[in-house]
């Protein structure tokens, strides 16, 4: 086995991650997929880390993972807030710039 | 020479089967993830990948991010969702029915392409690559290392960081803090509208529950002078879930006509 397959099952995550992100109508759901794909980046990261026998990428996947709960922090507070005006967690009817 | 490169290049057993047991399994959930109608499979899923990717980071000598991983995401970002799913309401179930006519086949096919972009471009990276492996990054430990880039090379971005992070609990704590449109009810309001309001029927609070011989619970409503239950006796909550006792049997006519 090859370090490079870790790669395919990261670039795999990332994929299904982006079409839960356009499928999918539950905004906490579509921002599990966003964390989803955060993760497979990270995955790739280390991979290449462990490939090049130096450990930036892990400093980066780190990096990422800082990024990441912060980014949960605000989005969650954010769907929060839509939940509390509108009383719907669904993307569809967050459309208020649309009329 | 050549073998020992071949070692290199190639991961040792333990670690293929590792692979090919929680990489299929890994793969399989984030599927999975897609198709449950619940947002709570969905949460407990994906918990699933992400301690799958942190076995996955132990296994390719990155045991700090690997502990890390459990800690910051299984831990406290899939608590944080849960959380959420709870405050939303765990049954807001979505329908699955595509509401833009083509979404799904289109995202599908649109994934697919991306998908196999991401595969050729993956190997044409990989092929021919030297494999270094982290034996020698990692000779003073894993933590040690990591630690000397972090304060040495990358000094600036931890700093950055850390000023994104007060910046995100600001944000948060902005976004939660709601000001109420009406102002809230005093003590005097409420006293006001329960004396001057259209009935003194509640003037006195509403009667307790249960006051049977039989059934001295919560979940049955008490009984009127004239017999009959008062359903302003039982809690709304347990209205609306559905535990209230019917009432019918503790009816005072009814027991009576058993005694006789």
């Amino acid at each position: 086995m090859n370090p490079a397959n870790y790669l395919y099952v990261s670039a795999l995550l990332f994929t299904i991650g982006a079409i839960g992100v356009v499928v999918r109508r539950n905004a906490i759901v579509v921002f599990m997929c966003v964390e989803l794909m955060l993760n497979a980046c990270n995955l790739a990261f280390v991979t290449f880390a462990r490939i090049n026998g130096n450990l930036d990428g892990q400093v980066v996947a780190f990096f990422t993972m800082v990024v990441a709960a912060c980014e949960v922090v605000v989005g969650l507070a954010i769907i929060v807030t839509i939940y509390r005006s509108r009383r719907s967690a669904s993307v569809d009817d967050a459309s208020l710039l649309k009329r | 020479m050549i073998h020992q490169a071949l070692a290199m290049g190639h991961t040792q057993t333990p670690e293929a089967v590792l692979f090919w047991v929680l990489g299929p399994l890994a793969v399989l959930s984030a599927l999975a993830m897609l198709m449950v109608k619940k947002a709570v499979h969905s949460a407990i899923l994906l918990a699933w990948i992400m301690i799958t990717l942190a076995i996955f980071y132990i296994a390719q000598d990155a045991a700090f991010l690997g502990i890390v991983q459990v800690v910051v995401y299984t831990g406290a970002v899939m608590m944080l969702f849960l959380f959420i799913l709870m405050l939303v309401g765990v049954e807001s179930s979505e329908s699955l029915t595509e509401t833009i006519k083509g979404l799904r086949p289109i995202a599908i096919v649109a994934a697919l392409g991306f998908g196999g972009l991401l595969v050729s471009l993956i190997g044409h990276a990989t092929i021919g690559r030297a494999y270094v492996g982290l034996v020698d990054a990692n000779a003073g430990g894993n933590v040690q290392a990591l630690a000397g880039l972090l304060f040495s090379k990358y000094v600036w971005a931890f700093e950055v960081v850390s000023a994104l992070l007060i910046t995100a609990a600001l944000g948060a704590m902005v976004l939660a803090h709601n000001h109420r449109l009406i102002q809230r009810p005093t003590q005097r309001d409420l006293a006001t509208a329960r004396f001057r309001g259209t009935s003194l029927a509640r003037a006195a609070g509403l009667p307790g529950p249960g006051v049977y011989a039989l059934h001295n619970a919560v979940d049955v409503p008490a009984l009127l002078p004239d017999g009959t239950p008062s359903q302003a006796s039982i809690s709304a909550t347990l209205k609306a879930r559905g535990d209230v006792i019917d009432s019918r049997p503790f009816q005072l006519s009814a027991i009576e006509n058993e005694e006789e």
